[in-house]
């Protein structure tokens, strides 16, 4: 349907969407509202199942194009971008917007290429002007934001994770389930394996609503498990700064900041984080930020909503407690 | 095996950014420039790739004005064998799709075997110009590796990609392009010889014209930049541990409500 804004299925592998998918819904349904059209989903997948199709009408999607193929997992572009450029050729919608994860990012910079499209990566905002669409994104180690729009359609994006609201869920709603035929082709990348991580049992960095970070602060690698047991009772991811990265202290992978993971929580608590621009870059949009440094003059202080001038290893503990104590009452 | 590497010139992260006065770009006058810091990485394992099979090439390239320049000469010095730069006002307002073009014919005309960029620039953090030159060219992709290795034959290449929850091992037949993630390798300081090798090294500048393309207009452009809204001011608890840690708890969920 033309007007129709897409939004990319971004699933668990195992045929269920992920939190994220209902926020890129929430806000296609929002723009679709606006310029006259409705939210669709779009699942590329080797395997949906029931659950997930009735989870993305709930999520706001009015219809679901479905491309179910072994071809398809596990992700590679240039499978990704052919089959969605046949079925965006077919169907000229008017946005195809996704969340910022490895493959969803690489994949819609491959479609766009496809498309002779414009894609707005990472976005933070938007706004329908008359019968444009602008986008805001942070830029330059988010010390400022750009507003960028398109010359023509389709408008493609990528979404920051944590930063969109959901909709209220549609109890009940259906969608109307469309099985295209679509080519999904050879693809000349094979995979070879997958190395899991091994679980660490907390939420996904860039998803987590809550994130606990330690920096060179924490004087060593062992005294991260300070932060995991309080990530533990509130349910947070545990990232890293640089410094403790590159010091070995924390895989990359648990990197904040410009070289590492951007992150938009709900609750940021940085633990013996000083605050270099580099690490502002990755979580200066979270909601709501707490910094705990001996260094009362330490950068972070000056965008902390709440800060606490002392000891880490004196208050992370006495934080864990009263947390538990909140959390057991409720 | 000729390997080419796609570099970007960036403001240093730690630089001070002011809006210039068309609103839409930033002052340039007083940055300090630097090779954008993935870019580096995949310069970096370029040059081990050539070390390794101990013959090949690596050429770097970028699109940039004059002062881009720089950017080709740290990584001549780090050991980059030659360098181009494509340098045309034409590119001026061009944005991922323009570049991504513009790259893809020259490497149509160099004809790597490999291609190698970082995961991302960051200035403007689009991160697509890679993935999109692949697809222009038809080529597979893997983005944010961690790990790769050319077989002996020189004809695939087995890189470790990073997705949410592991790490994805891909072998892709050459030609390829992939994107290097931080973590990969430990790039080197150029030496003194390095540097004063590089001087001699040739940067070939080249113009839309001599790629036989015609720029299109940018898709996606800049309306405007603004600064960051201020955050409001915060609050400093002060006191014993176990009292403060109350304190930020009872606040977090009565005023923040962000628990």
């Amino acid at each position: 349907m033309a007007g129709a804004f897409w939004v990319l299925v971004e699933d668990d592998r195992q045929g269920s969407p992920k939190k994220v998918t209902a926020e890129v819904l929430g806000e296609a349904s929002r723009l679709a509202g606006q310029a006259g059209g409705e939210a669709e989903a779009v699942w590329l997948t080797d395997k949906a199942t029931e659950e997930g199709l009735s989870q993305l009408a709930e999520w706001g999607a009015k219809r679901v194009w479905l491309i179910e193929n072994p071809g398809l997992a596990p992700y590679r572009g240039e499978v990704w971008s052919a089959a969605l450029a046949d079925l965006a050729a077919k169907e000229s919608p008017k946005a195809i917007l996704g969340a910022v994860t490895t493959r969803q990012r690489e994949g819609l910079a491959r479609l766009a290429a496809r498309l002779g499209a414009g894609l707005s990566a990472d976005s933070v905002a938007f706004a329908i002007e008359g019968d444009k669409l602008v986008a805001t994104r942070p830029v330059y180690a988010g010390k400022l934001t750009a507003k960028m729009t398109w010359s023509k359609g389709p408008w493609l994006a990528t979404l920051r994770p944590n930063v969109f609201r959901p909709l209220d869920p549609q109890t009940g709603a259906k969608a109307q389930v469309e099985r295209p035929s679509v080519t999904v082709a050879d693809g000349q990348m094979k995979l070879v394996e997958r190395k899991e991580e091994v679980s660490t049992g907390l939420p996904e960095l860039a998803e987590a609503e809550i994130v606990v970070s330690g920096g060179r602060g924490l004087k060593g690698p062992e005294n991260f498990v300070i932060l995991e047991e309080l990530a533990k009772v509130i349910g947070a991811a545990v990232g890293a700064s640089r410094a403790a990265v590159d010091a070995g202290w924390r895989p990359h992978r648990f990197q904040i900041g410009q070289t590492g993971r951007t992150i938009s929580p709900k609750l940021y608590l940085g633990f013996g984080i000083s605050g270099a621009i580099q690490h502002l870059a990755g979580m200066r949009t979270s909601k709501v930020i707490c910094a705990i440094n001996k260094d009362p003059e330490a950068p972070i202080f000056k965008i902390a909503d709440y800060g606490i001038v002392g000891d880490l290893f004196d208050v992370a503990p006495q934080l864990t407690q009263e947390f538990k104590k909140l959390l057991d009452k409720s | 095996m000729k390997i080419l590497v796609l570099v970007k010139q960036v403001p240093d992260t730690a630089t001070q950014v002011k809006i210039a006065g068309d609103k839409k770009s930033i002052e340039t006058a007083g940055i300090t420039w630097i090779v954008s810091p993935y870019d580096e990485f995949a310069v970096e394992e370029a040059l081990r790739i050539k070390e390794k099979r101990a013959q090949g090439e690596v050429v770097v390239v970028t699109l940039g004005p004059e002062r881009a320049k720089e950017a080709l000469r740290s990584c001549l010095a780090m050991g980059a064998d030659r360098a181009i730069h494509l340098l045309d006002t034409a590119w001026d307002s061009a944005d991922t799709l323009a570049a991504a073009r513009a790259l893809a014919a020259v490497i149509t005309q160099e004809a790597p075997a490999l291609v190698l960029a970082g995961r991302q620039a960051i200035d403007d953090d689009m991160g697509a110009v890679g993935a999109q030159v692949a697809e222009l060219l038809g080529w597979p992709c893997a983005s944010w590796i961690m790990e790769a290795v050319v077989n002996d034959a020189g004809n695939a290449i087995k890189v470790g990609r990073q997705v949410e929850g592991g790490l994805e091992v891909f072998d892709l037949p050459l030609p390829a392009l992939c994107s290097a993630q931080k973590g990969i390798n430990e790039p080197r300081y150029p030496t003194l010889k390095g540097i004063m090798g590089a001087k001699r090294k040739e940067i070939k500048e080249m113009k839309a014209a001599d790629l036989g393309i015609t720029p299109e207009p940018a898709v996606l452009s800049v309306v405007g930049l603004e600064p960051l809204p201020p955050r409001p001011p915060g609050r400093i608890l002060t006191g014993e541990a176990a009292d403060v840690a109350k304190e930020l708890v009872r606040t977090l969920r009565e005023d923040a409500k962000a628990i």
